[in-house]
């Protein structure tokens, strides 16, 4: 049949124009369009996985700060309590030892009052000895005559004494 | 608005067709008690009208009117190892009626005469001629790479960060779509190696078809000679690119012993019917799609040659017909391209599939 009768002269021209379609468009257009397709997609994809990328930075970031809020809470909390402790302790101590410098001091003038108070004491009694013997002595001196006269002068004596 | 400039584009195609067709119709009505000659188409004959159209021919015939041919008559170059080159228009010949450098046309095809005007059987000779399917092809081949060089200097120029614009839009889609949904399912890792050839039968194929459906142009893909050369390259690319695995498996099937002298045949047989189907399937389908369109505008004529009225009568309806046949047409021509590439592209990863992959399939 005519219409399964291949033309030699087409065979001949087609695999000639299929051959420089082919070279032609391999090296002019197929080429530079594919890569630049190429690059476009791979630029996209790696925008994409940058993008991903930052994200999952972001997102590392911002649970990292938020420990770190935490941890400095913490820390702020435990500082407060620290220093709270720290200042009764201060006021704590600061009264013990003002309490027992109070004592001491307390004790230290005491015993002054006791020496002092002894020391007096002694004198006292030095001095009412003395006075004792003095008035013994001008009461064994005068020789009383009269017995009213005597216990005058003893009034008398008794009045001069001073107890000071 | 690009569907409906389409339309009416298809509908002034359809007229046009019909319009071409009713004046070369009338040619051989006319012709026959005008001229003096015997010829063999005394009544209308669709079906030698209708190859005449879809057979390659020495030039676009158009229309004939009274005796006048409109047609662009194309060069001839003929090779004779008796008589050596010849290259001359193909008007020489007066449509048919002169003998010109001891050639001369019958049938359209070109014949070596002797000095008394017979056919001379002793002279070999080689048609190399600019047929109209030829010149075609180059007008398509042309088209064809100015189109993808401007696009392709488009990326060059604006390289990967600028958006596609016009026609690069058009393109980008179909070259992402042969490279992903023909190159990588069908030829894994190996893909970009025959991205070029893919795209370019793809291409080659989907441009020529396109130019066969413009009415007074030549069904140049539906002309076996075509699909037998591309059919002959993917021969070549499959044989090419198949490994020991793929012939371990044509001439060692692992089938039981008894059924290889069957098997090995029929897989041996194989390595060729693939590319046979190619060619055929092209073939067929669009020569098929062109004698549908030429039937249906026949059938006014035949119905015209019963009666008058009919003929009116049918136009409207073959008309119908014909422009959502065109339809389809403008379809096939995508898909036939797309069926070819993707074809060509599963019997190249069938050749060059590897034994683990083999593994998982049986």
């Amino acid at each position: 049949m005519e219409l399964l009768n291949p033309g030699l002269g087409l065979l001949v021209w087609t695999l000639l124009a299929f051959l420089i379609v082919f070279f032609l468009l391999k090296s002019l257009a197929w080429k530079p369009i594919l890569s630049t397709l190429k690059e476009r997609e791979t630029g996209i994809a790696d925008a994409i996985a940058s993008a991903d990328k930052v994200k999952a930075e972001m997102a590392a970031l911002k649970n990292e700060n938020e420990v770190m809020m935490a941890k400095a809470r913490e820390e702020r909390a435990v500082m407060i309590k620290e220093a709270k402790e720290t200042a009764d302790k201060m006021v704590a101590d600061a009264k013990e030892k003002a309490k027992a410098e109070f004592d001491r001091i307390v004790a230290e003038a005491q015993t002054a009052i006791t020496q002092q108070k002894n020391a007096a004491l002694t004198d006292v009694k030095n001095q009412v000895g003395s006075l004792v013997i003095e008035v013994a002595e001008k009461v064994l001196s005068r020789e009383l005559s009269n017995k009213s006269e005597q216990e005058n002068y003893i009034k008398q004596l008794a009045e001069g004494v001073k107890l000071n | 608005m690009g569907m409906a400039s389409r339309s009416l584009k298809s509908l002034l195609v359809a007229a046009f067709s019909a319009f071409s067709l009713f004046f070369s119709v009338n040619t051989f009505a006319s012709e026959t008690p005008a001229g003096g000659e015997k010829h063999e188409e005394t009544a209308f004959d669709p079906s030698k009208l209708i190859m005449e159209h879809i057979m390659d021919a020495h030039e676009y015939h158009f229309a004939t009117i009274g005796e006048k041919h409109v047609s662009i008559p194309l060069p001839v170059i003929l090779y004779s190892p008796e008589r050596g080159w010849s290259l001359f228009n193909y008007s020489k010949f007066n449509h048919g009626h002169d003998v010109y450098e001891g050639y001369k046309t019958e049938e359209g095809h070109i014949i070596p005469v002797n000095a008394a005007g017979e056919h001379d059987t002793t002279v070999k000779v080689y048609d190399l001629s600019l047929t109209r399917n030829v010149v075609q092809m180059f007008i398509g081949v042309f088209l064809l790479c100015f189109l993808m060089i401007k696009v392709a200097n488009k990326y060059k120029r604006n390289g990967a960060k600028v958006a596609p614009s016009g026609f690069q839009n058009a393109v980008e889609p179909v070259i992402t779509f042969v490279r992903d949904e023909v190159g990588k399912p069908n030829l894994g890792h190996a893909y970009e190696k025959y991205m070029p050839y893919l795209l370019t039968v793809f291409f080659f194929i989907l441009i020529n078809n396109l130019l066969g459906l413009i009415p007074g142009t030549a069904n140049v893909t539906g002309n076996i000679a075509f699909t037998i050369v591309l059919g002959f390259i993917s021969f070549l690319v499959i044989l090419f690119s198949t490994n020991k695995h793929f012939w371990g498996h044509i001439f060692n099937p692992p089938v039981p012993g008894f059924v290889k002298p069957i098997l090995v045949p029929v897989e041996f047989f194989g390595i060729f019917t693939k590319p046979f189907a190619l060619i055929v399937r092209l073939f067929a389908n669009m020569v098929a799609g062109h004698i549908v369109i030429t039937c249906f505008v026949m059938l006014i004529f035949i119905f015209g040659a019963m009666s008058k009225v009919a003929g009116w009568g049918f136009a409207p309806v073959s008309l119908a017909f014909t422009i959502f046949i065109y339809f389809i047409e403008i379809l096939v021509a995508f898909i036939q391209a797309f069926i070819f590439t993707n074809l060509t592209a599963v019997f190249i990863g069938q050749s060059m599939e590897g034994a683990h992959h083999d593994e998982a399939h049986h």
